[in-house]
């Protein structure tokens, strides 16, 4: 019989410690974790910047990555994307009865690996086990706090007229990974979720220049998205060049297939980073030095012009507006 | 996948532009038939490539677009049979209703499922013995093959709690309703690339040889889109309207003869009704007496006749989308376009369906043009 998660997991009595003890703990262990307290105290001194985020993915394990290695990235590029150096996740876990016991170890070992890979820990926690059909497999939720260095100021309000627009990297690729393995619409692909955490990339780029005006991370809604986020918030307009934006040509392909535009598909591992042209090429030659910034490029700039709207010279030549995301992603049906 | 940066050149797109713009010298008026179309020429921005002698109406080959309100009601109705699942393409389930939406009547309790796929709704017939798996049939000639698959397999599995509900439509019939009808003078169809992948060219000869209207069948890259629109000014700046095949790679003219097969094996020609048109005589494929029990219309009869008897269909005050996939109004022209009805809050169906020529208007910002 396959060993699987039950409700008596979450009686809060012996099974429950068990359950911590045996597949968290020895894992996630660290000096602040480990005192077990009702809450992990700390010391910190500075602006502090704290935010939460919910992980409720299906499926739970995808090329390329698992909700516990999203759980982790999300909330720690949450962070960075305020500039904060990321310093400490909460965990909170919500267990469908019935999750096969590998599962939740493999899940838990990523989130290990990813907290590893950022240099945060995790430092307080809760499990509850839910009855059948009262979630799916297992939600996380993660909260983080993170300390902002002085002088930096990051903010989707604050492009100017004039600034860069610069982006990580291929657009598309977390969105159409999940959706290859998606029930009933499988298709094979070798792509992999892009998912990775960005705070060193952010402090590399911060580092370069300490005056980068916005940074955000596309994540649903894509990219499209993320800069109608910006001309809104910052009151300018920002026009863009389809041609400059990097995408994979497996999601290209898929995209087309589907009926989709990549500007509108998740990221789980890309920036958009605004600065001032002065500085433009200064970040970019940063970010190409990063793993996670290989395939940067300039993609457009700030305008007076259009103001609270994203213009894209489309790969013809005429311009378009591209608008936020809105409903869902779906195929075409003819 | 290749071949798609190759038809999505610039350069290319450039020199097919200027060679439209040097012999097109009357004033004409183009239809594309199909919604994907719509989206494509949005998308890339196709209506600034081409002279101002070209003016182009969006047509009704959107399938959630052309589904009868009081069809929707019907899905709605069923929706709420405590026995029954609804399988449907995502897009019908924001679509307002007279009364409600199958997103409401899911939030309420119904159980409605969201299939990509016919053969999916099959799948949770299999594993839901106790339930009624009804699936939403819409779609033109594109759809209608696969479906006929899913009931000829239900048929050799024996699976007797699979059911749909055919709101298929045909593409020839509906074309010569809206040229029979006049209401908008056309010189040329840009023609449906995929359906036309299944029914072959050979149908729409009636389009020159009987209404002297020129007709292309054009993929989806802009490229394609270009290059027909180049054939058809040709055809009518010479005066002679034809069929033309401008989308040889996945169209041959007698069509897919597998396909039009399985068509036939499980439907036959009824009348259908279409939002906006009306019913439009041998438009519709309804299943036929061999395949009669995965009718939905039969087997839930009763419950939708007491259905309509009790609230009777309505459409939406002031909506246009009729108009607008008869090409008798732009997006435009609708009062609500924009204000009252949005993607996130449509009021008619052309706002909601990703090949809605209102969703594809606001989307790509018609209004900068």
């Amino acid at each position: 019989m396959n060993d699987t998660i039950l409700l008596a997991h979450g009686s809060g009595g012996k099974l429950s410690h068990d359950l911590v003890e045996r597949k968290f703990l020895p894992l996630l262990a660290n000096p602040l974790l480990d005192k077990l307290d009702d809450s992990a105290i700390f010391e910190a001194n500075g602006r502090l910047a704290f935010t939460t985020d919910s992980y409720v993915v299906n499926p739970i394990f995808f090329p390329g990555g698992d909700i516990g290695r999203l759980a982790v990235c999300g909330t720690v590029n949450d962070l960075s994307m305020n500039g904060a150096k990321p310093l400490y996740l909460s965990l909170s876990v919500i267990i469908e009865e019935g999750l096969l016991m590998a599962d939740l170890e493999h899940i838990v070992r990523s989130i290990k690996a990813a907290a590893d890979e950022a240099q945060v820990n995790i430092i307080t926690g809760d499990t509850k086990i839910v009855n059948r059909g009262q979630a799916d497999k297992l939600f996380i939720t993660t909260s983080g706090i993170g300390i902002i260095p002085a002088g930096i100021d990051i903010s989707g309000a604050n492009a100017k007229a004039g600034d860069r627009v610069i982006l990580s990297g291929t657009i598309g690729d977390h969105g159409i990974a999940i959706m290859s393995q998606r029930e009933g619409l499988r298709f094979e692909t070798l792509l992999e979720s892009d998912c990775a955490p960005l705070n060193k990339l952010v402090a590399q780029i911060v580092e370069a220049c300490p005056n980068t005006h916005c940074l955000r991370d596309p994540t649903r809604g894509g990219l499209a998205t993320t800069l109608n986020e910006f001309a809104k918030q910052s009151n300018v307009g920002i026009a863009v060049e389809e041609d400059k934006i990097p995408v994979k040509k497996e999601v290209k392909a898929a995209c087309e297939l589907l009926g989709l535009d990549p500007i509108y598909v998740a990221n789980e591992g890309k920036l958009v980073a605004i600065v001032e042209p002065g500085d433009a090429n200064k970040v970019l030659t940063q970010m190409k030095q990063n793993c996670y910034g290989r395939d940067a490029a300039i993609i457009g700039e700030v305008t007076n012009e259009h103001t609270g709207r994203v213009i894209m010279k489309t790969r013809l030549g005429p311009s378009r507006i591209i608008d936020m995301l809105s409903g869902e992603l779906l195929p075409r049906i003819c | 996948m290749k071949f798609i940066d190759e038809y999505q050149n610039s350069e290319l797109a450039k020199k097919l532009a200027q060679r439209i713009a040097g012999h097109s010298v009357r004033s004409i008026r183009l239809m594309e038939f199909c919604g994907g179309h719509t989206h494509a020429i949005m998308r890339y921005g196709i209506r600034q490539l081409l002279p101002e002698t070209i003016e182009m109406k969006s047509g009704p080959g959107c399938p959630v677009c052309v589904t009868a309100i009081g069809d929707l009601d019907k899905a709605i109705a069923l929706a709420h049979s405590p026995k029954v699942i609804i399988t449907t393409f995502g897009d019908m389930m924001r679509v307002p209703g007279s009364y409600s939406s199958l997103q409401q009547a899911k939030a309420e309790g119904a159980n409605i499922r969201v299939v990509y796929s016919t053969m999916d709704a099959l799948e949770m017939a299999k594993a839901s013995p106790n339930k009624s798996v009804i699936f939403i049939g819409i779609g033109f000639e594109t759809t209608a093959p696969t479906i006929a698959a899913s009931i000829v397999k239900a048929e050799k599995e024996r699976i007797g709690n699979f059911y749909v509900l055919s709101f298929l439509k045909l593409t020839p019939p509906v074309m010569k309703a809206l040229l029979g009808l006049g209401e908008i003078k056309l010189d040329g169809i840009i023609g449906p690339g995929h359906v036309c992948v299944i029914t072959g060219s050979h149908p729409y000869g009636f389009i020159p040889e009987k209404y002297g209207v020129a007709y292309v069948i054009s993929g989806f890259e802009p490229l394609d889109i270009l290059l027909s629109v180049d054939k058809l000014v040709q055809q009518i700046e010479t005066g002679s309207p034809k069929v033309e095949i401008a989308y040889r790679r996945g169209v041959k003219p007698e069509g897919n003869r597998k396909a039009l097969e399985l068509m036939q094996q499980v439907f036959e020609i009824d009348g259908a009704d279409w939002r906006g048109i009306g019913i439009v005589p041998q438009s519709g494929l309804k299943i036929n007496k061999e395949y009669q029990h995965f009718d939905a219309n039969n087997a839930f009869s009763g419950l939708l006749r007491s259905a309509r008897n009790d609230k009777p269909a309505k459409e939406p005050k002031g909506c246009r989308c009729g108009d607008v996939v008869r090409g008798a109004a732009t997006p435009l022209e609708c009062k609500l376009f924009g204000k009252a009805c949005t993607p996130e809050k449509p009021i008619g169906p052309c706002m909601v369906s990703s090949e809605g020529a209102c969703a594809a208007y606001y989307q790509y910002g018609a209004s900068y043009e």
